[in-house]
């Protein structure tokens, strides 16, 4: 009996180790394939390197263009989220504590936004957002993200702030606190965690999105990581290694993001699908 | 006159005693303070969302019935006409038709990987929380440095799909994976699995920890063995996650552009092309921006009519009370 119930635990772990190789592997040839010449790839493509060779790491690490993509990236992502997590935490809070006529019609109106994929807007948005002069400005991308951030951060914060007593907003309008000072001062501290969780979707959505920035920056200055790696594997599409040690220290900022952000992260995400 | 507008507690708070009834003109004047403060917080996000989410679609449906180059007046109004060639065009009705194989190949493929990993991993584990992590990072990268990866993996000759492919004597896939038409859409696959199967893992290992244990351990009493368990229990409680993670793979492959953009750019000879990579190759690289709009307009259509449909007849008897709501966050 116990013999048997080691056998299938052992089974089980084969067969996690197996999924976990395919998820594994791709990553791990990338890390390692980095540290070699391109030469060495070629002829020993699974071996460890014979030689560890960081010059491509510290050559891309050295290059004020990376830096500067991650920095675009970084600054894109903050404002995607500062806008988006305002806005949408202001008018969350009227549709989760006020009664007033077209509510549900609003919060509905929000709530479609929640079925219409990125890409279905993006060429008239790129018209709109010429007419507006907004191309080669970070706003074009901003602004645009955090409209699209819009429907699932509401609806998560929506949630979370009927879950606030009414009797803390009664005792506080008694101490004769205002729906403002309410909201600043006491609603949105307490809905920290809900914040937070919010704020971690819309810095992973804006770290990673591609199609906006690709179309609304003409200039290299404006580049943001996705754009510039794929930009990279185009100039240096024969140098092998030098393009895996791009990808790999393009992956850092967001796998360190998601280590230290993981639970948020998660939380999120499942709430955010089975709400929506 | 009722105010349109009342705060949870605004009863309570008035300075008039509740007594008298206040007048008219004040109960106006106050109605309209509400609105305006209320307005005050709703009018940014609404902005917003107007301009930037529903306003491109206006112009969409709008640009979709000229004839338009993209620069210059928009003067040769056509009616119909982009959405008569759009049907009447092969590539575009293969979009349609390779749209529909991903589809299938996730419901068939990556959804019940994911949900058996789910399943190994809902169960006390040495290693559970590394797995977990370790099979969810994929899903953080962005699809463009998954697809930049990849390619260098399926490089022909020198990456490492070749090589192994050589090693395990399957050299008949050597230097196809993303070059052959009928090679190319399974390989984009895999890579899609590799990056999203985690995510739905996650989805599933929510929904089954919401199940309560009673519930099977009662099952196991009256002598279901482990696969009637699972049949039979712990699959129509978790319908209601799995309903979603079908939408969502349905979305995500009506809407996949970054990763084949990045891998084929819709080729060899269109047979990976999806709608988004249509539009994007007739708007920004063949200047037909009016055909391109209808096919934004279809892609709207298409997600709309789904997801209305979706909501309507497949979770709508999820939409309260469902186990996996309570237990999600």
């Amino acid at each position: 009996m116990k013999a048997r119930s080691r056998v299938r635990g052992l089974s089980l772990h084969a067969v996690l180790w197996l999924i976990g190789a395919f998820v594994v592997v791709p990553l791990g040839y990338a890390v390692i394939s980095g540290f070699k010449s391109t030469g060495e790839l070629t002829a020993n493509p699974f071996g460890l390197p014979g030689h560890w060779k960081a010059g491509n790491y510290t050559g891309i690490l050295g290059d004020a263009v990376f830096w500067r993509q991650i920095a675009n990236s970084a600054g894109i992502a903050i404002g995607t989220t500062c806008c988006t997590v305002a806005v949408s935490a202001m008018a969350a809070f009227v549709l989760a504590r006020y009664a007033f006529r077209g509510r549900e019609l609003f919060y509905t109106l929000f709530t479609i936004g929640l079925m219409f994929p990125f890409a279905v807007a993006v060429l008239p948005l790129f018209l709109l957002l010429r007419t507006f002069g907004l191309l080669d400005n970070p706003l074009g991308v901003i602004l645009p993200q955090a409209a699209f951030g819009l429907p699932m951060t509401i609806v998560i914060l929506r949630g979370f702030f009927r879950t606030i007593p009414a009797e803390l907003e009664e005792a506080a309008v008694m101490d004769g606190c205002g729906k403002f000072r309410f909201f600043w001062r006491i609603l949105l501290p307490m809905a920290r965690p809900a914040l937070g969780t919010v704020s971690v979707l819309a810095v992973v959505a804006s770290w990673n999105n591609f199609f906006l920035p690709l179309l609304v920056f003409n200039d290299p200055r404006w580049q943001t990581i996705p754009v510039g790696v794929q930009q990279f594997q185009g100039q240096y599409s024969t140098d092998y290694a030098f393009v895996f040690a791009y990808v790999v220290l393009a992956m850092v900022p967001a796998l360190a993001f998601y280590a230290v952000a993981e639970r948020q992260l998660i939380g999120g995400l499942t709430a955010g699908a089975t709400k929506g | 006159m009722p105010s349109p507008v009342s705060t949870l507690t605004e009863e309570r708070t008035q300075d008039t005693p509740p007594a008298r009834p206040p007048a008219p003109a004040r109960s106006f004047l106050r109605g309209v303070r509400s609105w305006a403060s209320v307005a005050w917080f709703l009018v940014p996000a609404l902005v917003l969302f107007l301009v930037f989410v529903l306003a491109p679609i206006a112009v969409a449906v709008h640009t979709g019935f000229f004839k338009w180059g993209g620069a210059g007046p928009m003067e040769d109004f056509v009616g119909f006409e982009n959405y008569a060639r759009l049907f009447g065009d092969e590539v575009f009705l293969g979009d349609l038709e390779r749209g529909l194989y991903l589809i299938a190949l996730s419901l068939t493929v990556q959804l019940p990987l994911a949900l058996f990993t789910a399943a190994l991993l809902n169960r006390r584990l040495r290693g559970r929380a590394v797995y977990r992590m370790l099979f969810f990072a994929p899903y953080v990268l962005s699809e463009v440095v998954t697809a930049v990866l990849f390619t260098m993996i399926l490089l022909p000759g020198d990456g490492m799909a070749d090589q192994l492919a050589g090693r395990l004597g399957l050299e008949g896939l050597q230097g196809r994976w993303l070059a052959d038409p009928s090679t190319v859409l399974p390989t984009l696959f895999v890579v899609m699995t590799w990056k999203y199967f985690g995510f739905h893992m996650m989805l599933f290992l929510a929904g089954l920890q919401s199940i309560p244990g009673e519930v099977l351990e009662a099952a196991a009493i009256d002598g279901a063995n482990a696969w009637q368990r699972f049949r039979s229990v712990t699959l129509p409680l978790l319908g209601p996650t799995i309903r979603i993670s079908v939408f969502l793979s349905v979305i995500g492959a009506i809407q996949l552009f970054d990763l084949v953009w990045v891998m084929t750019a819709g080729g060899p000879n269109h047979s990976s092309e999806t709608m988004a990579i249509s539009m994007f190759q007739f708007g920004f690289k063949r200047y037909q921006v009016g055909y391109a709009s209808a096919i934004s307009v279809v892609l709207f259509m298409i997600s709309l009519v789904f997801s209305l449909f979706y909501q309507r007849y497949v979770l709508r008897r999820d939409l309260s009370g469902a186990v996996t709501t309570g237990g999600a966050r």
